[in-house]
């Protein structure tokens, strides 16, 4: 018994998951750099792009929602629907932290670096890695790798501990520098969301695999 | 019969154990009676029609006040099985068992069982409505007087119709002809007809592949009141059926050379959601059968 329309339906989902994920790793890493080098117009294209992430994941949303109302999914075929559900709540609210770091971009865009950024890139580059290795270990139905991918999370959770120790001794030692570092404190904030929505993916990836819904590294903040 | 003191903890122990079931339901309030326990405990049945062997090698317990639904595409023994639980078989010429089928302490197919009594303690309901040709009191009573009931026909009428969420609906014209029911009222009359000789087992065969979707989710809901008090196997080409109403789902399958196995027992949810058998996740998922 064939059922190739929605076949094709469901591989459409999850390619459509694919694309979202990568509009989403880009506003990450473009965030970042437009932190880093002060670029108010890249700041605002990453915030206009928002929109964008959010109407994509609306139509796949649809498209899932169409999928268990007419061809009513069962077993996998159901915990891949989902899965994606889930996932790309998660990419969207990922693209959010992004925006987040795009706004505080803007709002530094005039002032003076307090240090050279070295850890918030370093928790970016961990953080994207981390959401590669977990649409790896979706597309390839890979559970112990998306395990393994959640362990990453400590990495990020370091940085973001060095990061706002390192602010607030900038604060405590010049109180000129307090709205700067809060800001810098939120950057490594939505950096480290970022992260723990990975760990989510992963969890995801579980269930589609395994039909087992557990927790599994859950982020000291 | 000892199993039929076991508690439902037990029961379910014991289905594990034997792997049929994979994973224990969550408590609800039917789980939570002491009584429950096996009502039909399957070992190893066996059934031919002349040289086909239509059936190899079933073994399957079927807890009280529970509803199991058996599944599988169409030629792989399902009516077959659910017709041994009150040897219905017996009516075909060519059909011969073994194996055993305890119900009751007894196992139904040795010798010096009454097979009409059997079907009053495992009633019936079939794919089509089938009322008699008598009003819709007589179609009620008719078991009881058959079975030589002496006390208040009308108690047990209304008791009856009520359980099968029918009094309402018929109260005002028990002496009218059951014929001129809907196909959803005829077949609650026929679950009436069926819970008026107090059965302790309800089979039902695609009980409502005759009846439109509206008719057909009430059937769903009286089959989930009947099964605080009866176990009820249903046999059942809708999957979505099987999945809303049965606490447990058997799905079965036809072997290379035709015979009828199961593949997969357990706990609906598990079977709907996360089934163990690669059989089982290509019939369910659409891609086989």
């Amino acid at each position: 018994m064939a059922r190739t329309a929605f076949e094709r339906q469901l591989t459409e989902v999850q390619e459509d998951m694919l694309v979202l994920a990568s509009m989403v790793e880009s506003a990450i890493e473009r965030s970042v750099r437009a932190l880093k080098e002060r670029d108010f117009e890249l700041a605002r294209v990453i915030i206009a792009d928002d929109l964008r992430i959010n109407d994509k994941r609306y139509e796949i949303e649809e498209k899932c929602l169409e999928l268990i109302a007419t061809q009513q999914p069962l077993a996998s075929d159901l915990r891949t629907i989902v899965s994606v559900l889930y996932i790309i709540v998660d990419l969207e609210r990922m693209g959010d932290h992004a925006e987040g770091v795009a706004k505080i971009a803007l709002m530094l865009v005039d002032e003076a670096p307090l240090k050279p950024y070295i850890d918030l890139p370093r928790m970016a580059e961990i953080a994207v890695r981390m959401l590669n290795e977990s649409l790896e270990a979706f597309k390839h139905r890979d559970a112990a790798h998306a395990r393994a991918i959640c362990n990453e999370d400590d990495e990020v959770d370091a940085l973001y501990d060095q990061v706002y120790r390192e602010l607030l001794t900038f604060m405590a030692n010049d109180p000129r520098t307090i709205q700067r570092a809060t800001y810098l404190i939120w950057v490594a904030h939505n950096l480290e969301r970022i992260a723990d929505r990975v760990t989510n993916i992963c969890e995801r990836v579980v269930y589609l695999v395994e039909g087992r819904i557990e927790e599994m590294n859950v982020s000291k903040y | 019969m000892v199993r039929s003191q076991e508690t439902v903890e037990e029961t379910r122990e014991r289905l594990i154990q034997l792997d049929l079931v994979t994973r224990a339901p969550e408590v609800t309030e039917v789980d939570a009676r002491p009584e429950a326990g096996v009502a039909v405990d399957i070992r190893g049945l066996n059934a031919w029609y002349g040289s086909f062997q239509a059936l190899r090698g079933v073994t399957m317990a079927v807890p009280r006040e529970r509803i199991v639904a058996i599944i599988g595409p169409s030629g792989c023994g399902k009516s077959t099985l659910i017709r041994c639980l009150n040897r219905m078989n017996d009516l075909v010429p060519s059909f011969r068992a073994d194996g055993v089928v305890l119900f009751e302490g007894e196992n139904l197919y040795s010798k010096g069982v009454d097979a009409v009594d059997l079907r009053r303690r495992v009633g019936m309901v079939f794919q089509k409505p089938n009322p008699f040709p008598k009003s819709i009191y007589d179609n009620v009573a008719f078991g009881a007087r058959i079975n030589g009931y002496v006390g208040k026909l009308d108690e047990i009428v209304e008791r009856a119709l009520r359980q099968a969420a029918l009094w309402d609906d018929v109260k005002d014209k028990l002496h009218k002809s059951a014929l001129a029911l809907s196909g959803g009222q005829q077949q609650r009359l026929c679950i009436a007809r069926t819970v008026a000789v107090e059965p302790e087992v309800i089979l039902m065969d695609e009980p409502c592949s005759a009846l439109d979707p509206i008719a057909t989710l009430r059937i769903e809901e009286l089959m989930r009141e009947l099964a605080r008090t009866y176990a009820i196997v249903i046999v059942t080409h809708n999957m979505q059926q099987a999945a809303r109403v049965a606490d447990y789902t058997a799905v079965m399958m036809m072997t290379e050379d035709r015979a009828g196995e199961l593949v997969e027992y357990g706990d609906t949810r598990e079977i709907f959601t996360n089934p163990q058998k690669k059989q089982t996740e290509d019939y369910i998922t659409g891609r086989f059968g």
